[in-house]
């Protein structure tokens, strides 16, 4: 069990900085998620903390010491891999075991901790078998328990779930948050899944090109998004945009004003801050999303509960808000007013 | 491409290569290098002294008749061996891929002579047309044909050309075999129900999808009749009668070792460098497209 | 399988009404047989040198030597096979077997030896000068040893390996065609297989050994099967290398079984030393058929 944190971490490719210095601060047996689109670095950063990328400035630090020079074997870590990693040509048994054969520990307490965590993740039928041999739920659990037999102080996730189906994924997901709170570790996990970040996170991480745009536990992002990135990434369907000035006259040029499609009401045309047009309504069950046209042809969803009547198509509406729903976002994105 | 996991350490990677090092740079880029430093030279005749002659040795081999009349030779013979033994697999291989069953059958049937080499394939067909006691030449006599492939070069090329072609059918065979399996079935039965027979099928549609692995099996069957059929003409005509099965690479070796002619066997090594060269590039090229599909 | 009734059929309508009902993909009936004949005089082709060949062997030199000779085997298996194998004509084929083996196995070990160590090391690091060496190895393909051999010649003489195991193999083994082909498998090898195995905590040559080399089993295999052969059908590098009679390999002392002049050769002997030399290598490629035809046909693609 241990502490991570992160420093002005930085990476670059040659002359291409990636990574914009990040900083982390992981408390022991904290479990962060780190989120955002394809292509925003949470890999990256990720395998920084791994050792299986060179740090190019900044610190990476695990229980207080630097382990920016350290071998991804001596970090104490382990990894939970995107397409498992499993060894294709050694049985379950022996993939989880490899790690340790190579530590050098004793048989008889390879076998104790291999079938500890076989019967945690319910593998002890298929410890003979090869990978090729076992469904996709079943090989993500090998991957788990390859890293949970070695009883590290950081589980690193990279992604665990994105080759499972959506039903999987649910099932998956709850395991691996029963599994961190039993084992008390500290656990770093990186998604593009924003259902899985929520679920998952004590505190998410919100990354975006490169830049970590907040970090906080997973409601406080949701109700107080620090930038126009974050409240349109987390949040589905996304927040809604519209030109400031539209709204609030003497606002500068630039700047936005978000709502949530769930905080807007239907009132009577002519009446709220905006009139809307709209174009079709999906009624889902449980709740409806209306896509309305703004008179600037701008699009606008609001979410409504699945009992209250569905507008019609072609009607038109007005739209009101409470005032402390609206997010005011300025020319650079940033949030201006709480 | 490239991996994006790499280990540290600059010691154990050159240790690793050493050995591919070494090997090469002795039995591979040394000959190579000496090839082409003795083309520039000519040896006295008591061989103790060496003769700077530039590019005298390419001008005298460029006019030189003989050598001429082994590219001539050279041509014809790998052409023929390419196209028989090409033209003989892919007939085979699809009527074998017209069969639902047994065509695994007929491949283990067929692939086996791919591991007679060139020499020993020629002694079995010099043993058939042995003007002596040969089975096909006494057939022939029979017939009123007087077979003779010592003095008459027709036949001598003939018989080597064939020889060559035998050899080889199991490898193209192979090859075009996987390549035939290897369109989807769904093109050809689209092809039928538009009413296509089985000749415009081929034509159409098989034919020109088959044609990476005909390309392929071309360049490497042109590779494989320049060099690896040394076996059957040595065993078979010694590039006789009158060098008119002489190869290139035969000239190399009769030159060179037979002839002790070594100025002119090492230019004449350095041409034939210059040829697989080329080819090499072509079948590169190639294999760079086929990464992209 | 495409029926009259499969809905696609039915939705194309069609061009004109079909002769016969295999106008489909396969054959029935008359064209069926018609088939089979084709690839039976094929394997018949394929089959009558061979054939005639171990007739030969099993039969006494003057039923060859007087045309035509019998088309169905002798009585003489044993003596033949027997002469060949303890005296052979200038050295017992037994010998030229052994040393036939000893150069193919070489090679082919050597080589894949040598090329798993250099592709590992050019896949799974970073060195100074592993540019110059990539490009080094990818020179020597295709070139073969024909091109260079009479300097290849003096450097093994000038080495003393004339008549010598060292000088049949090592000549041979330079270049780098089977490096290519394993870098190309490395690359496949998913990045995070290594990685996991960095986490593990295993150091590169434990990783080789535990991950990569067992993974690589299947293309060792096809290759081997590809390198036994040829090496084992190697001729013109045995016959300028090996002067000695007791080095020879069997693929090229069997030329050196015909008399010069106008003497008669030994048929039955030569043409069992000929069966001799296919049988090992066939039996290679037949028993590893799946292997060798997998390797080929995707290592040369």
């Amino acid at each position: 069990m241990a502490t991570v944190t992160l420093e002005n971490l930085r990476k670059s490719y040659g002359p291409t900085e990636v990574i914009h210095g990040v900083d982390i601060d992981i408390a022991d047996g904290e479990f962060i998620v780190i989120v955002g689109p394809s292509g925003c670095g949470k890999s990256t950063l990720l395998r920084m903390v791994a050792g299986l990328e060179r740090v190019s400035a900044g610190e990476v630090r695990i229980d207080g010491t630097r382990v920016n020079d350290v071998e991804p074997m001596d970090r104490n870590i382990a990894m939970v891999f995107q397409n498992y990693a499993l060894y294709p040509h050694m049985s379950v048994f022996e993939n989880m075991a490899y790690g340790l054969k190579i530590a050098g520990t004793p048989k008889p307490e390879i076998a104790e901790r291999v079938s500890d965590a076989a019967r945690l993740l319910q593998l002890e039928d298929y410890l003979g078998r090869r990978p090729r041999e076992l469904s996709g739920g079943q090989r993500q659990r090998v991957a788990m328990g390859r890293a949970i037999v070695r009883k590290p102080a950081v589980f690193l996730f990279d992604e665990p779930l994105s080759n499972l189906d959506a039903k999987l994924r649910v099932q998956m997901r709850l395991e691996i948050k029963q599994l961190q709170r039993r084992l008390g570790v500290t656990a770093l996990y990186v998604t593009h899944d924003q259902v899985e970040a929520m679920t998952l996170a004590d505190r998410m991480v919100v990354m975006n090109a490169g830049v970590a745009d907040q970090i906080g536990a997973p409601l406080e992002v949701y109700a107080r998004p620090q930038t126009a990135f974050v409240a349109g990434f987390i949040g589905s369907p996304p927040t809604n945009f519209v030109a400031a000035q539209l709204l609030r006259p003497g606002a500068p040029d630039g700047a936005r004003l978000g709502v949530r499609p769930e905080h807007v009401r239907v009132v009577s045309p002519g009446e709220g801050a905006l009139q809307a047009r709209v174009m079709y309504a999906e009624p889902l069950g449980a709740e409806t999303l209306v896509h309305l046209k703004l008179a600037d042809d701008a699009l606008f969803t609001l979410r409504q509960d699945g009992t209250a009547p569905v507008p019609e198509e072609g009607a038109e509406i007005g739209l009101a808000w409470d005032d402390d729903a609206q997010m005011l976002f300025g020319p650079d994105d940033r949030r201006l007013q709480g | 491409m490239e991996k994006r996991v790499t280990f540290q350490g600059v010691l154990l990677p050159l240790l690793l290569v050493l050995p591919q090092i070494v090997v090469t740079a002795v039995f591979f880029f040394y000959p190579a290098g000496q090839a082409i430093w003795q083309s520039l030279f000519i040896p006295d005749p008591f061989g103790l002294s060496m003769r700077f002659v530039g590019l005298g040795n390419f001008e005298f081999l460029l006019s030189d008749p003989y050598y001429r009349a082994s590219f001539v030779t050279t041509a014809i013979f790998s052409s023929l061996v390419t196209v028989v033994s090409m033209g003989v697999a892919l007939y085979l291989a699809v009527l074998a891929d017209r069969l639902i069953k047994g065509s695994g059958t007929y491949r283990t049937l067929l692939i086996w002579p791919y591991a007679v080499a060139p020499a020993v394939a020629g002694v079995l067909w010099l043993f058939m047309f042995n003007t002596r006691v040969g089975v096909v030449t006494w057939y022939l006599g029979l017939l009123g044909y007087d077979w003779n492939h010592v003095l008459n070069e027709g036949e001598a090329m003939g018989l080597v050309v064939v020889a060559s072609a035998w050899g080889r059918i199991s490898y193209n065979f192979l090859f075009f075999l996987a390549g035939l399996q290897a369109i989807p079935k769904s093109v050809i039965e689209a092809a039928a129900i538009d009413g296509a027979r089985f000749w415009t099928r081929f034509r159409t549609i098989v034919f020109p999808l088959l044609s990476p692995t005909t390309f392929f099996l071309l360049v490497v069957n042109v590779v494989y009749a320049f060099f690896e059929t040394f076996g059957v003409i040595h065993t078979i005509t010694s590039g006789g009668p009158q060098q008119a099965t002489t190869i290139l690479v035969y000239k190399v070796f009769a030159d060179g070792f037979v002839g002790q002619d070594l100025g002119s066997s090492a230019a004449q090594s350095v041409i034939l460098l210059v040829v697989v060269s080329v080819l090499t590039v072509i079948q590169f090229k190639y294999i760079e497209r086929r990464v992209h599909y | 399988m495409t029926t009259p009734a499969d809905p696609l059929a039915a939705e194309v309508p069609p061009k004109k009404p079909k002769a016969q009902p295999d106008g489909m993909v396969e054959k029935r009936g008359a064209g069926l047989w018609l088939t089979h004949l084709g690839l039976i005089l094929g394997v018949l082709f394929i089959f009558f040198p061979i054939w005639l060949a171990f007739v030969a062997s099993t039969v006494t030199q003057p039923e060859i030597v007087r045309p035509p000779m019998p088309l169905w085997p002798g009585d003489r298996f044993f003596e033949n096979y027997g002469k060949a194998l303890t005296s052979g004509i200038n050295a017992p084929v037994a010998l030229m077997l052994f040393n036939s083996a000893v150069m193919a196995l070489g090679i082919a070990l050597g080589k894949i030896v040598i090329s798993l160590l250099s592709a590992f090391a050019i896949v799974y690091f970073r060195f100074p000068g592993r540019r110059v060496f990539f490009w080094l190895i990818f020179l020597t393909l295709m070139l073969p040893v024909e091109v260079r051999i009479v300097p290849t010649y003096e450097v093994a003489a000038s080495f003393g390996m004339l008549n010598s195991y060292s000088g049949l193999i090592f000549p041979l083994i330079a270049s780098a065609t089977a490096t290519f082909l394993f870098r190309q498998f490395f690359l496949t090898v998913p990045d995070e297989l290594a990685e996991a195995a960095r986490i593990d905590g295993a150091r590169p040559m434990r990783f080789f050994w535990d991950i990569l080399l067992p993974m690589s089993r299947t293309n060792i295999a096809a290759l081997f099967v590809i390198l036994f052969i040829y090496g084992w059908n190697q001729y013109l590098w045995p016959l300028l290398i090996t002067t000695d009679p007791s080095m020879n390999t069997i693929v090229m002392g069997i030329k050196q079984m015909f008399p010069s002049g106008d003497d008669v050769a030994d048929w039955p002997v030569i043409m069992a030393t000929s069966i001799l030399a296919m049988v090992p290598p066939i039996i290679v490629v037949i028993s590893m058929q799946r292997l060798f035809i997998r390797g080929l046909v995707e290592s040369e693609k």
